[in-house]
């Protein structure tokens, strides 16, 4: 093992925040890598302040150290300055914990959350001086893998990937393990193509390279395995309860500033509320909530750990939660033996009174800012999408937050959202116009900031047929809300619509845009997600280079009867179900939350015999959406139980 | 620094190694992290968002070394002065090392008013990596001694201005030849003040440091001068030598 510490370091005082590269944070570990285990690089592909405080690779990283067979370490993406001081003294890409070169591990493993981080991958892997395309490597080549949402569509990432993980990962990476060490102590008998095989017939991993796709023109013939072994259809992988993996045990303590600098406990797992837009929603079902009790001991521990004064609980919905005020109160109130106060911050809240309820009690003091997600401008354009907020729970929940204090509301909406309208956009504007004057009534300082981004149709959700806005439709849109709120305080911020265009290329592509990739890639493409970075251009000339029209990929209204790029990877969502939701949004019709009302079979727990860990038979105060009950009480709505112990009560 | 029942108290540390890369407020979270870590009773702020009453003295440039640190914190009751710098070392990022401890005398000055001046250890060697010998560094040094005036540009809030370096040198000598270039030391007053890279850079500007290294501060009053953990002190605890 070379480290290549002594050659980074001199580089260190050439470049931007050098604390990026050293490592040695609180729960850093320093494995001792032995030649009969597998060792793992855990790649987040930008920059480090916004991959340390990722979850998944810190569970990850835990789960694999306390292995014997293996051993896990992490990178990160240097930032531009030192990657061409790297470059310029063929320096490789290295790992964060031992500066170990990249190229030395047995598997390095890249967390896709987005899609724009792709040409960061490919950057990476050629800094460790690994093939950038996965037919090019060699046996003693490291196996590239990936993970995060973003693999539900693997296909642009054909390339590049050996295998993909399809869902959660703790099991998963156990069973590589397994197989690659194995493969390693044999002296890697049968070469790459037998590891690879092996890699394909775990569940939840997908082997590019063990398919072939046949085109028609454009569109998909046929996505056929070249195996006989080699399933047809690869299936996600999913722990079924959370409360056996109270990970991350050791969170990671930055020395630097990151984003989401603060104590991380996952309350739950997956979301049933059914929002059609969301695809995190819809991949990651069903509801796994993590027992009260290991929730307070990982809050309790954290904190004491790690010397932070704030934790977030998160989960797609927080308020969700079956003991969220038990938990809530439980923190702030056993602060006596903490030095100040514990902040708790709760991500992804419910639009309604019983959040800004939750909310007063965790902003006892420091009442500034709270941010709801009404989502569309219209009742019935959020009937479509299934985000069934009332104006009057809006107003509500603003007009309590406003009489308790707070001063400025954040909302988030898409825009270019199917069978949107100019009426539902300038809803928007009408909806924040409201939420100004409410406050106003409380306060001068009252203000509203109205957040729109373009909608991106994405994979495994009953919106990946839509044809998504143009670029020009959203700046349309964007131009119109503009011209809207420049009077009545509002305060407007949108996300670039092109950056949304290139999004729906690599959300909804097939392994023809590995090509297009590459391109962007090979003129300088990298951190697609910073603005500074981003080059419409890169991606526009590419796609024309590659002879591909970005309307066919991303505004084309797609039809039920073609194959999807995807259609080979499920969630366990029946494609019928997807479907008929489909068109009850375009329908108008709401859908309730399947754990508190009866099922509709979307075919996730029916499929793989698995079900919903909710410790409470009732749904929270707040209430079902679409069942029409009185949100602002919430009601007895009878649930289909699992009966766990320690997962609460049981019938 | 006041307060009913309080227990005002400096501490001195050393930040070496690959830890020096992160930024003075970097350090300052790490200590309140610590703070947190080991409970110690932190006397809180008043007002609408309390905080721990703390405070740095001079900050410390990212990338540069030292073993004369300081920082005064407000417990709200008395601690054990033997066991804290252990106690704080351990809940602190590896190199950085709590070495003395002093209670302080009731209305200390603040610490960043009262250094009046910084001892640095500099190796300094040719930008091209070519030999330089610790004659030619002497004889630059007599040179610099010499002159009126040293004016630096110094960027500062995005604008450029020219300063005068030449009064806040007041001592500078090499100590011998290091492993990479020669090794000096440099005394740097504080008001008006000037950074280790200036000096470099007036020096000579085919110099460039490989390292910086902090090794003392000083708090001059009425021509006595005492290290800053004894100046105010009520009383003091060394860290044991590790």
């Amino acid at each position: 093992m070379t480290a290549l510490w002594p050659r980074i370091e001199p580089l260190l005082d050439r470049v931007e925040k050098p604390a990026r590269y050293i490592g040695m944070e609180r729960g850093a570990q320093v494995p001792i890598h032995r030649p009969d285990a597998v060792s793992w690089l855990l790649v987040y592909p930008d920059t480090y302040e916004v991959g340390l405080p990722n979850q998944g690779l810190q569970i990850l990283y835990e789960i694999l150290n306390e292995r014997d067979d293996a051993a896990a370490e992490r990178g990160y993406a240097p930032w531009t300055d030192l990657e061409a001081l790297m470059r310029s003294r063929s320096v490789p890409f290295f790992s964060l914990d031992t500066h170990k070169p990249a190229g030395e591990f047995d598997v390095i493993a890249f967390g896709l959350a987005a899609e724009l981080v792709y040409t960061n991958v490919l950057n990476c892997l050629d800094l460790s001086g690994v093939p950038v395309r996965a037919e090019a490597r060699r046996d003693e080549d490291p196996i590239v893998v990936a993970g995060g949402h973003a693999t539900f569509n693997p296909e642009p990432m054909a390339d590049f990937i050996d295998a993909f993980v399809i869902g959660d990962g703790e099991e998963v990476v156990g069973d590589m393990t397994e197989v690659i060490g194995a493969w390693k102590r044999s002296g890697r008998v049968g070469g790459r193509e037998a590891v690879l095989h092996d890699l394909s017939l775990i569940m939840g991993v997908y082997v590019p390279s063990m398919y072939e796709v046949e085109y028609d023109g454009m569109a998909i013939r046929e996505v056929r395995p070249r195996y006989p072994d080699v399933p047809a259809t690869v299936d996600k992988r999913t722990i079924a309860d959370l409360g056996e993996w109270p990970y991350p045990k050791n969170q990671l303590v930055p020395l630097i500033e990151v984003v989401h600098d603060r104590l991380n406990v996952e309350i739950f797992r997956g979301c049933t509320r059914g929002c059609r837009f969301c695809q995190a929603g819809m991949i990651t079902r069903p509801v796994r909530e993590r027992p009260l009790e290991q929730a307070r001991t990982m809050v309790a521990e954290g904190l004491k750990r790690t010397g932070y004064d704030e934790v977030a609980l998160t989960s797609l919905s927080s308020a969700d939660f079956s003991g969220i005020g038990e938990l809530v109160s439980g923190i702030i109130d056993g602060q006596e033996e903490a030095c100040g106060n514990v902040g708790v911050s709760l991500p992804s809240l419910r639009v309604d009174a019983f959040t800004v309820g939750i909310a007063s009690e965790i902003q006892r003091i420091r009442r500034t800012g709270l941010t709801f997600a009404p989502e569309a401008g219209s009742w019935r354009l959020r009937q479509v999408i299934n985000k069934l907020i009332t104006e009057e729970d809006l107003y509500a929940a603003v007009d309590g937050a406003f009489s308790q204090g707070w001063r400025r509301m954040k909302l988030y909406f898409l825009i270019g959202l199917p069978t949107e309208m100019d009426d539902d956009t300038l809803g928007i504007a009408e909806l924040a116009k409201n939420v100004v004057e409410i406050g106003k009534r409380y306060t001068k300082a009252a203000s509203c900031t109205a957040s729109v981004g373009g909608f991106v149709p994405k994979p495994h959700t009953p919106f990946q047929w839509f044809g998504q806005n143009s670029s020009e439709e959203l700046q349309r849109k964007v131009g119109m809300l503009r011209d809207a709120t420049r009077k009545g305080g509002v305060k407007l911020s949108w996300h670039d619509p092109k950056a949304t265009m290139v999004e729906g290329i690599n959300s909804r592509g097939d392994r023809r845009i590995g090509k297009v990739i590459e391109r962007v890639w090979r003129s300088g493409g990298v951190f697609q997600e910073w603005s500074e970075h981003f080059k419409v251009d890169r991606w526009i000339e590419a796609m024309a280079a590659e002879g591909l029209d970005i309307d066919w990929y991303t505004t084309r209204h797609r039809t039920g009867e073609e194959i999807q790029p995807w259609d080979h990877i499920t969630a366990g969502l029946h494609k019928d179900f997807l479907w008929q939701d489909w068109q009850s949004a375009l329908a108008e019709h709401g859908l309730p939350d399947c754990r508190w009302t009866p099922c509709y079979d979307c075919g996730v727990c029916t499929d793989y015999a698995i079900e919903h860990v909710v410790a409470s038979p009732f749904a929270p105060a707040g209430g079902s959406q679409g069942t029409g009950q009185d949100l602002s009480i919430g009601g007895a709505v009878p649930v289909r139980f699992l009966s766990k112990p320690g997962a609460g009560v049981a019938r | 620094m006041r307060g009913e029942g309080a227990f005002p108290v400096r501490l001195r540390f050393a930040e070496r190694g690959k830890v020096r890369f992160i930024s003075h407020r970097d350090a300052a979270r790490a200590f309140d992290r610590a703070f947190r870590i080991e409970v110690l009773p932190l006397a809180l702020s008043e007002g609408f968002s309390p905080r721990p009453k703390v405070s740095f003295g001079l900050a410390l440039s990212v990338g540069h070394e030292s073993i004369a640190e300081y920082m005064d914190v407000r417990f709200s009751e008395p601690v054990d002065l033997e066991t804290l710098p252990a106690r704080l070392t351990a809940a602190l990022p590896e190199g950085i090392e709590v070495t003395g401890v002093a209670l302080l005398a009731d209305r200390a000055p603040a610490l960043q008013e009262s250094v009046t001046a910084v001892e640095w250890e500099l190796e300094v060697a040719k930008m091209d990596e070519s030999e330089v010998s610790a004659e030619e560094i002497s004889l630059r040094i007599e040179a610099l001694f010499e002159t009126k005036s040293l004016p630096v540009n110094r960027i500062r809030k995005g604008r450029e201005d020219i300063v005068d370096i030449r009064p806040a040198l007041t001592r500078m000598s090499v100590i011998e030849s290091g492993s990479v270039g020669i090794l000096l030391t440099a005394e740097i007053a504080t008001q008006p003040a000037a950074r280790p890279s200036e000096v470099v850079t007036v020096l000579g500007e085919d110099l460039r440091a490989v390292r910086v290294l902090r090794t003392a501060q000083w708090i001059e009053r009425d021509g006595n001068r005492q290290e800053p953990l004894i100046a105010d002190a009520a009383r003091v605890s060394e860290a044991r030598a590790s």
